[in-house]
């Protein structure tokens, strides 16, 4: 690894770590109704909020009347930004005059959205009016996100309560998660990224003329580029913050009107993980042991640098076939090198990787640089990192919750090595909750596997495979491994504007953000009723290095044990036919 | 249920819908607008009253006189800025050599002395298929070419291309680099 390389790498990690603390401690302030610093400036609007919708924040709910709320909330979502695609002919805020959307990419949107995946069959700027971006996809960008932190909290306070049957109160939870959290951050972001040049406007797109007129692949003269613009920066603020990772243009933050600059593309990679690693601090803060959030984020790092340093050697090895053909892939001081196809030369490769990392260990999912094109193990770190269950970071709220579920697998398994029934965080750990932690980390599994050999079994949609051989299959695993897990990108080549791939991906999304959601929530209530065991000379202490490898360990076996042959068919035969020319 | 669970949660979409898909991007666009006009409108190069591209986006170039920009996917002309789009060739599919090998065909072509390696970028597609830039390898490669077809001597034009050349931020973020468009432009004097 070139030395300026990793000093980047570390240098993201240092500045995250820092600013993570004070927002994790910030936020549990937020969900624990204490004074926050911006009570003054935003209560009166949150209070007037709650008077508006009859909301009474201090009701208490029980876990299936959060479960509930939630899902209620999401459905209006769905069923919005259905409406708003369908019918974006006739609404106004359309000056490039885009149809309507065909009803399975709008329901594929819909649901893509709402579940904080993201997973797009569109290019944005060739489909969609800035009122459908704005009205209908920037609002399931803060939703979506509120949504997962909501129900983290909830399962935060089924540790931290003992005799009750209540875990808070779903209103509460997402309003304060999008007034006092989401908005703030988003707006700072949203001009920031502005001054580095990317997009915020309502004007149609403005068309230039070329410097040197030039042919078409039809033989036709174009002497004029029109540029697509619109209301960017907003919406890539939140997409980056929220972990949801549409793009507002196709090619997403490779564009370079939505990430123009080295800085603005440090930015938004620092927003990819802010969230996640914050919420670790806001657990370990409501918990009232800061150091079981520091071992959860421990676990989460010792899960992500490895593939990311995977990822970075291979993209830099680049393509041997193209230095058969006298191509310079060297790293200079004039050129980063390496595997350039498909990346941008503005971020190069340690930008690249880094992104291409973080973006699938959180569930965000937006790209700098297109996966499609690369090297066969730079490709595998995305793919595997999604498929270790959006865990390692994960999505806002859910990576959390979903690595605490993974916790209480991992003392279950010490447990059961030891003949002790398994406690965390003093609450002891029995059937009912093992048995909605199974649903949690084999759902996603099930749906990815199932999903990727009914697509590969029956041949449907032969046309939609762009590459030929292993790559091929390589693009229809990663968009289930991408949707089961609620992550959103994609190998772009494959063609998934598909009645078959668009309500496919449509039903893996939604069983991979509800069908885990829901369990989490169950856990939540039961643990919520349970006395609190004060710890003995025989617990498990869960904030050693030695649980920080036992978490990571449990992590990576399920993810291992379920996906290993399915990685063998695609990048890893890949990877040989390659090295082997 | 309909007043406890449906009638909030219809009421709290509708304001949240309000709050951060009407009012939050009302405030960005206004302070975007009011702060950073010329970015918030997409970095327009403007010469003489008339905009002549932006400082962001790529234009296609295939004149041996001119600087090259890296190699574009976008359909169905390359810097189609409305469609933008990677090739998402798979690092083994043969399409991806084949379209490499005409590619450097054509760059010897437009240079018959110049025998040195190809710098990567000059021959494999951006991510976006707007990428501005170049690197400066890239840049140094046409630079001799460029000069010929032009009757300028080498150092004016890679004096040039240090003018249009932009390092790391902070001397460590990204990669250096050459914005071909405005350095194109200043080769014809505009």
């Amino acid at each position: 690894m070139n030395a300026l390389s990793a000093v980047q790498i570390l240098l993201y990690l240092a500045v995250l770590l820092a600013v993570a603390k004070p927002l994790g401690w910030y936020m549990a302030r937020v969900y624990e109704r204490k004074p926050c610093g911006l009570d003054k400036l935003i209560g009166p609007a949150e209070r007037l909020i709650y008077r508006i919708c009859g909301i009474d924040p201090h009701r208490e709910m029980s876990w299936k009347m959060y479960a509930l709320s939630m899902l209620a909330l999401n459905a209006a979502g769905i069923l919005a930004v259905y409406g708003l695609l369908w019918a974006q002919r006739a609404l106004p805020l359309n000056p490039q005059d885009f149809q309507g959307v065909s009803p399975d990419l709008a329901f594929n949107t819909a649901v893509s959205f709402a579940t904080n995946t993201n997973w797009q069959s569109y290019g944005g700027e060739t489909t969609l009016s800035y009122l459908s971006q704005m009205l209908g996809l920037t609002v399931q960008n803060f939703l979506s996100a509120a949504s997962g932190m909501a129900v983290l909290a909830a399962l935060i306070r089924g540790f931290t309560r003992w005799c009750f049957t209540t875990v808070g109160n779903f209103w509460f939870d997402l309003t304060r998660s999008v007034l006092y959290v989401l908005l703030p951050l988003s707006l700072l972001g949203a001009v920031f990224l502005v001054s580095q040049g990317v997009v915020q406007t309502w004007r149609p797109y403005p068309t230039v003329r070329l410097l040197q007129p030039v042919q078409d692949a039809e033989g036709n003269a174009v002497a004029r580029q029109t540029i697509a613009v619109g209301p960017a920066a907003s919406q890539v603020s939140i997409k980056q913050l929220g972990t949801n990772g549409g793009g507002f243009f196709n090619v997403n933050s490779a564009h370079p009107l939505e990430n123009p600059t080295p800085l603005s593309g440090f930015f938004e990679l620092l927003y990819i993980l802010l969230i996640p690693a914050a919420l670790c601090y806001t657990f370990g803060v409501m918990v009232g042991d800061l150091r079981q959030g520091r071992a959860v984020l421990a676990a989460m790092l010792v899960l992500l640098i490895p593939f990311l340093v995977l990822c970075y050697a291979a993209e830099q090895a680049g393509n041997p076939t193209l230095t058969d053909l006298g191509v310079d892939q060297r790293a200079t001081d004039l050129q980063p090198g390496g595997n350039s196809e498909g990346k941008e030369m503005r971020f190069g490769i340690a930008q690249s990787a880094l992104w291409a990392t973080t973006t699938t260990a959180a569930s965000n999912g937006s790209v700098n640089s297109m996966h499609d094109s690369y090297t066969p193990l730079g490709g595998l770190a995305p793919l595997a990192l999604m498929q270790l269950g959006e865990v390692a970071f994960g999505g806002v709220g859910s990576g959390l919750y979903g690595m605490l579920v993974f916790a209480v697998i991992a003392v279950f398994i010490a447990g059961l090595m030891v003949g002790r029934t398994p406690e965390y965080l003093g609450k002891k750990i029995e059937a009912f909750e093992m048995k909605m932690a199974a649903l949690v980390i084999l759902l996603p599994p099930l749906v990815v596997l199932a999903g990727a050999a009914a697509a590969v079994g029956t041949g449907v949609d032969p046309a939609s495979i762009f590459n030929p051989g292993p790559h091929g299959f390589s693009e229809v695993l990663y968009a289930f491994s991408s949707t089961g897990n609620n992550n959103g990108s994609a190998l772009a080549g494959l063609n998934a504007n598909t009645p078959f791939y668009n309500l496919a991906l449509a039903a893996a999304m939604l069983i991979g953000r509800y069908g885990l959601m829901i369990p989490t929530l169950a856990i939540a209530g039961s643990l919520a009723r349970k006395k609190i065991t004060p710890a003995g000379a025989g617990t498990l202490s869960t904030h050693t290095p030695l649980f920080v490898i036992l978490l990571a360990g449990v992590v990576i076996l399920v993810g291992a044990l379920t996906f290993v042959p399915a990685l063998a068919l695609g990048p890893i035969v890949e990877h040989l036919l390659m090295a082997g020319g | 249920m309909f007043h406890q669970i449906i009638k909030p949660a219809l009421l709290l979409f509708l304001v949240l819908t309000l709050v951060t898909g009407v009012i939050y991007p009302l405030v960005v666009t206004g302070l975007a607008q009011a702060v950073f006009p010329a970015q918030a409108n997409g970095s327009l190069i403007d010469r003489d009253g008339q905009v002549i591209g932006s400082a962001l986006i790529g234009q296609p170039f295939d004149d041996p006189k001119y600087f090259w920009s890296r190699p574009s996917a976008t359909k169905p002309f390359p810097y189609n800025a409305a469609s933008s789009s990677g090739s998402n060739l798979g690092p083994t599919n043969p399409e991806l050599t084949e379209t490499i090998r005409k590619r450097i065909t054509a760059l010897r072509a437009a240079d018959p002395g110049n025998t040195s390696p190809i710098p990567v970028d000059l021959v494999t597609a951006s991510a976006s298929g707007l990428d501005p830039h170049i690197s400066p390898a890239a840049a140094e490669y046409q630079a001799a070419r460029v000069a010929r077809l032009r009757g300028l001597t080498e150092k004016t034009v890679r004096k040039l291309i240090a003018r249009h050349t932009e390092g790391r931020t902070f001397e460590l973020l990204g990669e250096p680099r050459v914005n071909v468009l405005e350095l194109n432009l200043e080769l014809d004097g505009r």
